[in-house]
């Protein structure tokens, strides 16, 4: 019974058919892209080649989910583990690549300057890490989720308990800030009220989802990293032709940074986009502890460890890990290139004279904008809904001629916007929602279903139920699934924070939470149970008291004044704290208690070399 | 369990760990220590600082990844732990 329905998708035909079959789709999604710019030289409206892109991708999407559904468990969990390390690679780049890198990252770079390259170093050279630290050994071990590991190596089900709960902080957090940049999309190209719209991306993912598990997930994953890679190479092409005449942003924005501090220096903007360590409050200090924090959180994240448990053998997951970060390089190294080409430009609508009376002529896109929600466009300080809004904030501040400075674009929708900024027919602006819409439903997906699988698998047939029947197991996680997805969701419909920041916050979550007692679970024997129960709460607990202390206070009221940072370390960076205090508590106790038993320093050799049988088996149906 | 040629395993990649790590330290960190120093160089309208930031340092990431798993692969061969 468990096999029959494996065949559609992820059987022997189909894995060896990938090449093809993406190809195929790759293909057609090209031609739709210029379906609709024939349909759009035609005189179709503009939000109805909005609704079409998304609408199409989404479609593909929930076909693919459909076709993978599945009531295997090994199927559900892992995808059969038998994803070959390529595709792995371009589903954990999807995985990976959310709202935040795509929406919120060249927007920061735009603000930031060199300062946010802190985010491009930071969500990279993770990856390092989880190839030689930690994803071969738990492929190895075979385990189905992250507290599955801790479970087997810190001997029983406390150790799995905190897991599950870290786990649950830093995926529910990070898939908030996924929901929230659906429903900014929505908004703007559909049309439709954010707090609508935000369940409408709801829907979207769980289509995805739902129904077919990992197996499901990964596929659609790889469909959504094709969209999303098009979508975001696109533009930036596009301006690189259009400024340097040469079709290559990412060399091409040496060109646009020379530009940059000329025009800079010409406008008299005193601080620099290259000049390092004095944007947005980074000092040298903060720049750094960030890498440090969203490294040793890629490590950690669950949601991307366990992309790792679906590959073949141990070997592949090693080679995929290199394949997830060539995949997202080619994202992370357009980014600056993006925000400069964006900035140049910018910095050229400006020197071209803009006063508050012919600013919605010349930039009629920022009105838009505003129009959607009014913090995303200020002038003057005031929202920019039209001429006489502006002209009426300016005079009050004396302004005759707008400079740079003037004009506050947030963050999270300069790539969106870009299109319309740089003079770009509305197709592109419709391809880079969909392609939006792609990194936030991928990494969506994949954070859901890390949840729900540590509630159905570790908590409920872990820990409550160990003889709960395959079908009823799936159903729980279902059913979990869409919980904490509508949870999620209201969460994200009060606007909490902006993408960047709680995407962060997820990760120094993690890092504190899970890291120490990852690596040193397979990289040092002594480390046992004890241990590694401390170290998780100490580390966990710290992080997690720095963010909510600084970010609301202990009455939980943002506008009264909260704890003062310690050391003036952003609470982006909150692990800072959480990581040393939880390795040295892990390392202390670890020693001051028994060491782990024969039978648990031979299972940790077992688990450090690749031969063998995978350690822990799962009973089928 | 702990066989001599275990051992002889664990520590070769144990080193190979270290040799990465490193990098990883140097090109995650040390280099862009020294950002207001290498931005005084320019190649192609890149100040170099900022260019480590912003490629260098991720081409190295990359090309890093794909020699581990072909070097790691190797030391399992030659130790005859490799999966059949």
């Amino acid at each position: 019974m468990a096999n029959t329905t494996a065949t559609t998708a992820g059987g022997g035909d189909f894995t060896s058919n990938l090449g093809r079959i993406y190809g195929i789709y790759t293909g057609g999604f090209i031609a739709f892209i210029i379906l609709m710019a024939v349909l759009s030289a035609m005189g179709v409206e503009n939000v109805v080649i909005g609704y079409l892109f998304m609408g199409f991708t989404i479609v593909i999407y929930a076909v693919i989910g459909i076709l993978s559904r599945t009531m295997h468990v090994g199927e559900y969990y892992v995808a059969g583990r038998r994803v070959p390390a390529l595709y792995n690679g371009m589903a954990t780049g999807a995985d990976w690549m959310s709202a935040a890198s795509f929406i919120g990252m060249a927007g920061s770079l735009y603000l930031l300057g060199y300062d946010g390259l802190g985010f491009v170093l930071g969500w990279t050279g993770g990856y390092v890490l989880v190839a030689i630290l930690v994803a071969p050994y738990l492929r190895k071990f075979g385990a189905y989720t992250v507290p599955d590991f801790l479970s087997a190596r810190y001997g029983g089900n406390l150790a799995r308990f905190i897991g599950v709960i870290v786990l649950f902080s830093c995926s529910f957090t990070y898939v908030v800030a996924q929901i929230f940049g659906t429903g900014l999309i929505s908004a703007r190209f559909l049309g439709i009220d954010f707090n609508v719209a935000v369940y409408v991306g709801l829907a979207g993912i769980l289509v995805c989802s739902m129904l077919g598990g990992m197996r499901a997930v990964t596929w659609t994953q790889v469909a959504q990293y094709i969209v999303l890679i098009i979508a975001y190479l696109i533009p930036a092409i596009w301006m690189s032709t259009v400024k340097t005449g040469v079709p290559i942003p990412q060399l091409m924005q040496g060109q646009a940074l020379a530009n940059i501090t000329a025009l800079e220096t010409a406008q008299g903007i005193a601080v620099h986009h290259i000049t390092p360590f004095v944007h947005g409050g980074y000092d040298a200090k903060n720049y750094f502890l960030l890498i440090l924090c969203l490294m040793v959180g890629t490590a950690s994240l669950p949601h991307v460890l366990m992309r790792y448990f679906t590959t073949p053998s141990v070997r592949e997951a090693r080679v995929s890990v290199a394949w997830s970060l060539l995949f997202i390089f080619i994202l992370y190294f357009t980014a600056p290139a993006y925000a400069a080409f964006a900035k140049w430009t910018m910095l050229d609508l400006v020197a071209s004279g803009l006063t508050p009376e012919n600013i919605a002529e010349k930039a009629g896109w920022m009105m838009r904008w505003a129009a959607a929600d009014n913090t995303l466009v200020q002038i003057c300080g005031k929202a920019a809904t039209d001429t006489a809004a502006i002209v009426a904030a300016c005079a009050e501040k004396g302004v005759t001629a707008l400079s740079f400075a003037d004009i506050n674009l947030n963050a999270d929708m300069i790539v969106l916007a870009t299109p319309e900024m740089a003079g770009m027919p509305y197709v592109i602006s419709g391809l880079v929602a969909a392609g939006g819409l792609a990194a936030a439903l991928s990494t969506a997906d994949g954070l859901l279903l890390a949840i729900a699988n540590a509630l159905s698998h570790d908590i409920y047939y872990k820990m409550i139920d160990q003889n709960a029947p395959t079908s009823r197991r799936l159903i729980v996680s279902r059913i979990l699934l869409v919980m904490v997805a509508v949870l999620a969701a209201y969460v994200a419909s009060t606007k909490p924070s902006d993408i960047l920041s709680m995407v962060s916050w997820a990760f120094s979550l993690a890092a504190g939470g899970l890291f120490p007692a990852l690596v040193l679970g397979v990289w040092w024997k002594r480390a046992n149970s004890t241990g590694a129960v401390a170290g998780m709460i100490a580390g966990f607990g710290i992080t997690l008291f720095y963010l909510i202390m600084t970010q609301y206070g202990a009455d939980f009221d943002k506008a009264t004044p909260n704890m003062e940072l310690w050391w003036g370390v952003k609470n982006i960076s909150s692990a800072t704290f959480g990581l040393p205090v939880g390795f040295a508590v892990m390392i202390i106790v670890s020693l001051l208690t028994k060491a782990p038993s024969r039978d648990m320093q031979d299972f940790i050799e077992e688990i450090r070399v690749p031969r063998g049988k995978q350690l822990m088996e799962e009973k089928i149906a | 369990m702990a066989t001599p040629d275990r051992i002889s395993y664990w520590n070769k990649t144990k080193s190979l760990m270290f040799v990465m790590l490193g990098l990883w330290v140097f090109f995650g960190y040390v280099i862009h220590m020294f950002v207001e120093q290498l931005n005084t160089i320019v190649i192609f309208g890149f100040p170099l600082g900022f260019y480590m930031a912003a490629q260098g340092s991720l081409i190295a990431f990359v090309v890093m990844l794909f020699w581990f798993a072909r070097r790691q692969n190797a030391i399992d061969e030659e130790h005859g732990v490799n999966e059949e």
